[in-house]
């Protein structure tokens, strides 16, 4: 590892006036934020992030990691730990997408470390991006190319690639937060923003490197989910290569708002399979108005999938991702709400 | 320790922090670059090489610890982030020099290892199991124990060493 200074945050004004000053992406600064540390450390160890500064946020823990269940919705810290809201009892049952979505990612140990503000931050799995040996990498160096279009790109994206880049985004959690329309907290220099949490990550276009609307120095507080009638019928479905301890080959968060099997409203989000947490606004539009059963489900599923872009080594995904997204609907309909 | 390791030598390059590490329930004062992960501190400076290192990147286990009560990854884990915690090592689980901790006991009993690296993140990361009851059903100890992953595959005995602790620890909990 690159030496680093290690300080500190004891407020987040300081914090962010520390780190504000910096010309780069926020993921590729010289200085970064320490919470979990599960994805910083990996990449700092294996020289893919490179900070000289790292300021350790977790003396703030005790201000941002509240969980708090309201009637008009649920507002999560961002450096609650994955473990503790994936078992709030609270969040277990009226928002079993978010629960399931955590409990599902990573490990036990890793759960009791990483933070929410930090799990939405996570980068890719892509092998070329974490192992410098490849030259080719336009995410981790701009203009160098993309060593997974020609490679070995099975648990590439589909969804949202483009040319310069078909990085999966890895993380679960996002995809409930996209599927359930919330909304992160941002503090910066300027005060505090509320933006859609769907803002928050970009496509990565010509510019893989940006991935996230964040500004240098600022700091992710909370995430915001309204309460809807969809939230208590909704549920998290991952596929991955083994049971457990493992990265989405495909996943589905979805949210129904049921009367008598017709659909008023669904939501939709899918993971593994974009270079982002992605909405599947084609499937909801699909869905809406429809009895779900099997039929309109495969159909919701198709549209979900119609713009599917494969490069060889990920040419299963496309019809992995519309059986899992089927599986999931028929599931959440199929929920008994009490 | 041998004064002159790579491993320290090449630490010198960036400003050290003084660090009080509590371990076991002793304080340690410690001059570490910020470099040096828990994992590290243990094994390195500390001479508790009881704590493994499997993989150094998150995904084995091996190198599972207690923080504050919590099972953590001791090589993600900076050691200056744990100033003012309470580490626990497997060095630190036995109930006194005579009486293993039922975990550590239900372990033998059961065979629960073959060339035993991973054993002591096992341990530490089934006595958390239990103690966070996601132990009760033999699916819940497979799905909450994947983040230790064993080379040799003697996984049907941990999950048989797991229940026997359970019971045992329920039972001196009342
Ligand atoms: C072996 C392994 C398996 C995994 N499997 C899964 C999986 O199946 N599913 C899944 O979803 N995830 C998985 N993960 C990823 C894991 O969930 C993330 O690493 C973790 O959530 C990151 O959170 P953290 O608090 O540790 O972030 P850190 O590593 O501390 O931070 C990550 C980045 O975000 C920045 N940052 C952190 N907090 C904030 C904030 N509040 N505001 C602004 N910037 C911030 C940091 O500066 C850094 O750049 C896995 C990780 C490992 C190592
Ligand atoms: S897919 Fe993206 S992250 Fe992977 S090698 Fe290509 S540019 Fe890099
Ligand atoms: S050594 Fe820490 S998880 Fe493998
Ligand atoms: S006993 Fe050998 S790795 Fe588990």
């Amino acid at each position: 590892m690159r030496p680093f200074s290690y300080e500190r945050a004891h407020d987040l004004a300081s914090a962010i006036r520390a780190a504000s000053h910096q010309a780069d992406a926020p993921l590729h600064a010289p200085i970064q934020f320490l919470a979990g540390g599960t994805t910083l450390l990996d990449l700092m160890k294996i020289d893919v992030m490179r900070p000289d500064r790292v300021i350790d946020i977790n003396p703030l823990e005790k201000t941002f990691s509240e969980i708090t269940v309201t009637p008009m919705g649920l507002r999560l810290g961002a450096l609650a730990r994955m473990s503790a809201v994936a078992h709030h009892p609270a969040v277990e049952r009226e928002y079993p997408v978010v629960s399931q979505a955590l409990k599902l990612g990573a490990s036990a140990q890793l759960r009791n470390m990483a933070s929410l503000g930090g799990n939405v931050l996570q980068r890719t799995r892509c092998s070329y991006f974490r192992d410098t040996s490849w030259h080719e990498c336009n995410k981790r160096d701009p203009g160098s190319g993309c060593a997974a279009l020609q490679g070995l790109n099975r648990k590439h994206a589909i969804l949202g690639t483009s040319e310069h880049c078909i990085a999966t985004y890895p993380g679960d959690f996002a995809q409930a937060l996209i599927a359930l329309d919330a909304a992160v907290e941002i503090a910066g220099a300027k005060g505090n923003r509320e933006v859609p949490f769907r803002t928050l990550h970009k496509l990565p276009g010509d510019t893989p490197h940006i991935e996230t609307s964040l500004a240098t120095g600022e700091i992710i507080v909370s995430f915001h989910i309204p309460a809807g009638a969809y939230a208590r019928r909704s549920l998290y479905l991952k596929v991955r290569d083994r049971e457990s301890y493992e990265f989405a080959s495909a996943s589905a968060a979805v949210a129904l708002d049921l009367a008598d099997g017709v659909v008023r409203e669904a939501r939709i989000a899918l993971g593994g399979v974009a270079t982002i947490p992605w909405r599947a606004v084609e499937a909801e539009d699909v869905l809406k108005g429809t009895m779900l059963d099997e039929v309109r489900a495969r159909v919701a599923a198709e549209a979900a999938f119609a713009g599917a872009r494969t490069f060889g080594g990920n040419d299963f995904k496309p019809e992995l991702g519309r059986r899992t997204l089927v599986r999931a609907l028929l599931e959440a309909a199929a929920l008994e709400i009490r | 320790m041998d004064a002159n390791s790579p491993l320290k030598a090449s630490l010198s390059a960036s400003r050290a922090l003084k660090l009080v590490l509590s371990v076991n329930g002793r304080d340690h004062r410690l001059s570490l670059d910020p470099r040096v992960t828990l994992l590290d501190a243990l094994r390195e400076h500390l001479g508790l090489t009881g704590t493994k290192k499997g993989c150094d990147q998150g995904q084995c286990g091996a190198c599972t610890v207690h923080v504050d009560g919590q099972r953590v990854l001791s090589c993600l884990t900076l050691a200056a982030s744990v100033e003012g915690k309470a580490v626990t090592t497997i060095e630190g689980l036995a109930l006194d020099e005579s009486t293993l901790h039922p975990m550590q006991q239900a372990f033998m009993d059961h065979d629960a290892f073959q060339c035993g690296y991973c054993t002591p993140g096992q341990i530490m990361s089934a006595v958390a199991c239990v103690m966070e009851g996601l132990a009760e059903t033999d699916d819940d100890i497979r799905e909450y124990m994947s983040g230790n992953l064993c080379r040799c595959a003697a996984y049907p005995n941990i999950v048989a060493a797991i229940k026997q602790a359970r019971a045992e620890m329920k039972r001196s909990r009342k």
